[in-house]
């Protein structure tokens, strides 16, 4: 009876440790998301007159309807509507045609192998650690002979060649897994090159799938260098037009239209994470260990 | 013109050979069973087949086409992987019917042919699971399912039963062979296992380092085994091989056996199958003798040309329920004696053997072939 009293006792004490730190670091990390909800929702008025914690008296959403339509960024003054826009227009195909090119790349560099396809891997995952910096001049250049310069479509390029690396790396490490003789097996029942892939491997690869899109979504939604580089004005995504909301002063700050746009800002990504979230880290963890 | 016809084959990965001027012919509803250690190739062998491998140098030829740069889709040949390789996001049922889907055939027939084979089976209660909700002998089942929905011109069976325990592989070696007496179809089977080799095929083909040792029905290659390795592999317990010399005695020539311990050799008569006038006097061989050819007197074998009775001390005595080992020496080498299961023999005692040299074979030390 003792033995069981002091084996429970500890474990009780450690757990009210773990659990008393994890809490204190989440409300640590939810502070700020606090802080741009509470403001959000509170006039310009009381922005000043109260402090940065205080709850809104009379919570109103004017801020967030100001931010979505009519807030100005640089010359004009029609919120953010449009940018978002842009951005889920950059996004959407940018994530999903380079998860596609990296599930067929995994496939043929893991099921197909050819001579050299080692080295083909070794140079996609050497375009993995390219910073984005050193090819901005090039790529600006290449976007404007293609007339794609300043476009949504531009960007989408961009962000596809640039994911391809990762998403093949995805892919292959989880193929690579994968049994051969599954595929011999389909070979035999008369499955063809694309019949074995949408048959067998991709059903099997929602894991990986997952984490390859949110891999994608929240890097290329996130992205603000090759937005504000190769796509100003009209045509730039989210994040530089927050930048430019949050940077155009006409007198007064408004904290509380700036916390709306960020807020918007940061949905999609939320969003994604909520969904797919659970998948994440069981994808991850099945790529890892058995790649 | 023999249906699978193998000629002249040779694999090489670099300058590593693994196949080594292979030629083998199987007729139409035949059952050859590829045999032999593990890494001496038989899988890589029946991959060639199945067109999963490409092959080096030789032929292969299926009802007469040569079908060696044909893709394995295109071959007509269903296999039975060893992990049995079930598409593990598909039910039962779209597993067995996949390979017919593949080729087209309407839906309403293949769900028709589907239910047949789950039938023959007993899949029929598991029909809409996934593999991963089934028992290692239900996935065997329907890898099985998979190859018999079709009707291919040729079965490959890549160690199908090794997964198995003990008693499911015993009943699954009773089924696959029900399925070929009643199906008469055209098989190749790769095993480790001599037993599953032994019981099932109508043709066996032992292989040792990529080379073909021999090729023959079971009996030829039990009873008559072409050198020492395939008489040594084949069988278990396996042949008793003990060391023996030519002698001249009472005006005719013997085999002469050295014996533990001193105590005068041993010297049986040359075996009645072999010639004896090629055999010079004081060579050295090689006696092959199968536990069942030593036995107690009482269950010598009546109708045997040439049975001989040596008293020899029994060393171990391990009871088997069917039948009783015992263990004696010759030649420096334990030999084992296949008796009666009732037979009264105890450790240490001098029991009288009886040697059936009807059933006996002669080796050369040297090349390690059979004589005669």
């Amino acid at each position: 009876m003792s033995a069981q009293a002091s084996a429970t006792h500890p474990r009780g004490l450690s757990r009210l440790l773990i659990y008393g730190s994890l809490g204190l670091f989440a409300l640590f990390y939810l502070l700020p998301l606090f802080v741009m909800i509470v403001t959000s929702l509170k006039s310009l008025d009381e922005i000043h007159s109260g402090t940065m914690l205080s709850l809104p008296v009379a919570p109103t959403f004017d801020a967030w309807e100001k931010a979505w339509s009519s807030a100005c960024s640089g010359l004009s003054c029609n919120g953010v509507k449009g940018y978002f826009v842009n951005s889920i227009r950059m996004v959407v195909p940018a994530v999903v045609i380079s998860a596609m090119l990296g599930a067929f790349n995994g496939y043929v560099l893991t099921k197909w192998r050819f001579t050299g396809h080692r080295w083909i891997f070794g140079l996609m995952l050497f375009g993995c650690f390219i910073p984005f910096q050193v090819v901005l001049v090039p790529t600006a250049r290449l976007l404007g002979s293609l007339g794609l310069a300043n476009t949504t479509t531009g960007l989408v390029l961009v962000h596809v060649v640039y994911g391809i690396g990762f998403t093949t790396l995805f892919f292959r490490n989880f193929y690579v897994a994968f049994p051969d003789e599954l595929v011999r097996a389909a070979m035999l029942d008369g499955a063809g090159f694309f019949q074995i892939f949408f048959r067998i491997l991709l059903p099997s690869s929602l894991p990986i799938i997952v984490v390859t899109v949110i891999y994608q979504f929240t890097n290329i939604w996130n992205d603000f260098l090759f937005g504000s580089s190769f796509a100003a004005g009209e045509a730039a995504p989210m994040t530089v037009a927050l930048n430019n909301l949050v940077n155009s002063s006409t007198g007064v700050k408004e904290y509380n239209v700036n916390m709306a746009a960020a807020i918007f800002a940061a949905l999609p990504t939320l969003f994604v994470y909520l969904v797919a979230g659970r998948y994440f880290v069981r994808g991850l963890m099945a790529g890892a260990v058995k790649g | 013109m023999a249906f699978l016809d193998v000629i002249a084959l040779r694999k090489r990965y670099g300058t590593i050979e693994v196949l080594k001027n292979i030629n083998i012919e199987l007729e139409e509803g035949g059952f050859l069973v590829l045999v032999g250690p593990s890494g001496c190739g038989k899988s890589t062998l029946l991959s060639t087949i199945a067109g999963l491998e490409t092959i080096t140098e030789g032929e292969i030829r299926l009802a007469g086409n040569v079908i060696n740069d044909l893709h394995p889709s295109k071959r007509d040949i269903a296999m039975v992987f060893q992990s049995y390789a079930l598409y593990p996001t598909m039910t039962v049922e779209a597993n067995i019917g996949f390979g017919l889907e593949m080729r087209g055939v309407p839906k309403l027939e293949r769900a028709k042919a589907v239910a047949r084979v789950a039938e023959t089976l007993q899949l029929t209660h598991v029909l809409k699971r996934k593999p991963s909700q089934l028992s290692g002998g239900q996935r065997q089942r329907v890898a099985m399912g998979r190859v018999l929905v079709r009707n291919p011109r040729l079965f490959l069976f890549d160690e199908p039963l090794s997964n198995l325990d003990a008693k499911l592989r015993v009943d699954m070696r009773i089924e696959i062979k029900r399925l070929h007496q009643e199906t008469g179809r055209t098989i190749v089977y790769v095993t480790h296992d001599q037993i599953e080799a032994m019981t099932l095929a109508t043709k066996i083909a032992v292989l040792k380092d990529g080379e073909l040792q021999q090729v023959g029905t079971p009996n030829e290659i039990y009873n008559r085994p072409t050198n020492l390795f395939v008489a040594d592999f084949m069988g278990s317990p396996s042949m008793n091989l003990v060391r023996a010399a030519v002698v001249y005695q009472d005006g005719r020539k013997g085999l002469s056996i050295s014996r533990r311990n001193g105590g005068g050799d041993l010297v049986l008569g040359i075996p009645p199958t072999i010639t004896s006038t090629n055999l010079e006097e004081g060579r050295s061989l090689i006696l092959g003798l199968r536990p069942e050819a030593i036995t107690d007197r009482d269950s010598a074998d009546r109708h045997a040309r040439a049975v001989e009775f040596v008293d020899c001390t029994v060393e171990l005595v391990e009871p088997a329920g069917s039948d009783t080992f015992v263990v004696t020496h010759l030649a420096d080498k334990e030999v084992v004696a296949r008796m009666r299961s009732d037979a009264d023999v105890r450790p240490g005692q001098t029991l009288s053997f009886a040697f059936n040299l009807d059933k006996a074979v002669l080796f050369d030390p040297e090349s390690g072939q059979r004589l005669g």
